[in-house]
């Protein structure tokens, strides 16, 4: 479906992607993971087919970006991370011209739109202008704008970036009944829960690189443990008590206000902890998530 | 709660997809023009009413008057004016549609980025921005042409090639206009001061009122250069006879063209640029 091999974009003489390999296969829920600047926006829209590639190979439904831009973006469906709904427009209005971007007839659109507005649960907001929508919704027409073509491949660049918690998660039913019906996702995202939620394969991307590529599950089998012990000493003793509870788990991280340690058995660690004779000020247990895949590969977190 | 009928990759044909795409994209910007018809409808009918009653009967009348019509080879002065009015209400009638608009598609509001989303490329965007000015263009030339016509101010044979070399300067002006609001980031008040001193100035010297001649020879190169005087010259040929070597009228033709030629380049090449980085 979608190919890329030493993929770069190089603006002067900066890397914005610096020679990435990935596929993406048909029916597939694809994540680019990482954190602001990673180059997650510039894969994006090389894979939008807007973006000229400036090295590396890239192959779209069987043709090169370069070339064949407009017939490959027919295909397409694109949600960009700003909406750019048209404002002067009322809702209906918003699907109803980009399907005619694409040469649909104005006769089948009608019924499109109708049935994107109900996928999208803006029955109600049919007439209204974008201004008059929460951010939510106005993210919701965005997404339902992208399906009107009924692409192979729906590209989303952070989809629920300034959402609310409740926002986000009307957003994620709407797209997972997508993935059901076996729409292509390719999703970018610096949340990992939205990544674990959303993606069944993934990459981690930091400066323009990928530093791992597998299933969510895979990748915190590989970078991370099972479990996660997060414990506070004050934000002056983390640094000089994590090598004392290093020999109590496989791995330990300090950040500036917590040591992680990473175990298959995060109870039993504190246990041991308590029993050395530690006082940690507060503890967690918790299960290991991309968070920590993204800070082993990189030795930051992914919100700075 | 809805489920979607879902089969991708098969409603759209790619080949009718990617023709055509300049017309959707004017279809767009004419939807959007509908929005604000009623200042375009009543600017288009009052603004020459305005002109014609108060400078083309108003002057007009004191002039007739006090020349005894013997001034401008004895034509009344309203007929004088009216392929002046004409060319000029072409002209500002689509910039309006290559400004602001192209500031709303690339800074403001993005949506260039999102129509290039699709199977429209950036040169569609751009021929469709520019088709759209060029009906609203078409629009105010008829509308105008035929208040001109109502006003007695020029003949019926002259309406229809006095219309098209009005359009042609609107055509030109708005690719010229447009070449410049493609390559700025930010308004920064460019098109007020391009209002001030590049429309006011044109409309002043470019022998709308009186023949540029007139003028002194420092200021006469100010109408050789502006579009209007080379579309006045035009319209009088056709409405009151106006004589000139037709090396002169080839030369009209071929500012327009070159105008026009050179700005497209320069429309494409921004549009280009902008929408794929």
């Amino acid at each position: 479906m979608l190919s890329a091999k030493g993929l770069k974009k190089i603006y002067g003489d900066f890397a914005a992607v610096d020679g990435i390999d990935f596929e993406v296969r048909r029916g597939e829920s694809f994540g680019i993971l990482g954190p602001n600047g990673a180059g997650k926006s510039t894969t994006m829209k090389m894979i939008s087919a807007v973006s000229k590639r400036t090295g590396g190979d890239l192959n779209i439904l069987g043709k090169d970006p370069n070339q064949k831009g407009p017939e490959i973006r027919a295909h397409l469906g694109v949600v960009p991370q700003k909406d750019l709904l048209d404002r002067e427009l009322k809702a209906w209005e918003n699907l109803f011209v980009y399907g005619r971007y694409f040469g649909l007839p104005r006769k089948w659109l009608k019924t499109k739109v109708d049935e994107l507005l109900a996928f999208a649960q803006l029955e109600d907001k049919r007439n209204s202008k974008v201004d008059e929508m929460s951010g939510g919704m106005q993210r919701r027409l965005a997404i339902a704008r992208g399906l009107v073509n009924e692409p192979e491949i729906l590209l989303l660049d952070e989809p629920t970036t300034g959402l609310d918690p409740q926002a986000r998660h009307v957003l994620w039913d709407r797209l997972f009944r997508l993935r059901e019906n076996g729409v292509t996702i390719i999703l970018t995202t610096h949340y990992m829960d939205e990544a674990e939620q959303l993606c069944d394969r993934l990459v981690v991307m930091d400066k323009g690189r990928i530093m791992a590529e597998g299933s969510p599950a895979e990748l915190i089998k590989t970078y991370a443990s099972k479990e996660v012990l997060e414990l506070r000493f004050g934000t002056d003793r983390n640094e000089e008590t994590a090598p004392q509870v290093a020999k109590f788990g496989e791995r330990v991280e300090v950040l500036p206000d917590r040591v992680l340690l990473y175990t298959d058995d995060g109870e039993a660690a504190m246990e041991a902890v308590v029993a050395s004779g530690l006082k940690p000020i507060t503890s967690l247990v918790r299960r290991a998530s991309l968070e920590d895949v993204f800070l082993r590969l990189t030795g930051r977190s992914l919100v700075d | 709660m809805s489920d979607l009928r879902f089969t991708p990759g098969q409603v759209v044909e790619v080949s009718r997809a990617i023709r055509g795409g300049a017309w959707r994209v004017a279809e767009y910007r004419l939807r959007n023009m509908l929005h604000w018809w009623a200042a375009i409808v009543s600017f288009g009918l009052g603004n020459p009413v305005l002109y014609l009653v108060s400078v083309g009967i108003g002057i007009g009348g004191l002039i007739n008057h006090a020349s005894g019509g013997h001034l401008l080879g004895g034509v009344p002065y309203l007929q004088f004016v009216a392929p002046a009015l004409l060319a000029s209400a072409a002209i500002q009638g689509v910039m309006d549609e290559v400004t602001f608009p192209v500031m709303e598609g690339f800074t403001w509001e993005k949506y260039f980025f999102a129509i290039n989303a699709t199977s429209v490329s950036a040169r569609q965007i751009a021929n469709g921005v520019l088709l759209a000015a060029v009906i609203r263009g078409v629009w105010t030339v008829v509308m105008y042409g035929l208040i001109l016509l109502l006003f007695g101010a020029i003949p019926v044979a002259s309406l229809l090639p006095l219309m098209a070399s009005s359009l042609i300067a609107g055509i030109a002006w708005a690719a010229a206009i447009m070449a410049v609001s493609a390559n700025l980031k930010n308004d920064d008040g460019v098109f007020a001061i391009i209002g001030r001193f590049v429309i006011a100035p044109m409309f002043l010297f470019s022998g709308t009122f009186y023949p540029a001649e007139l003028m002194p020879i420092y200021v006469r190169w100010i109408a050789w250069i502006s579009p209007l005087w080379h579309s006045t010259q035009l319209g009088r040929q056709y409405t009151i006879g106006l004589a000139e070597p037709v090396w002169l009228t080839l030369v009209h033709y071929l500012y327009f063209a070159v105008m026009f030629a050179v700005s497209i380049v320069i429309v494409y090449r921004a549009f280009v640029r902008r929408l794929g980085e």
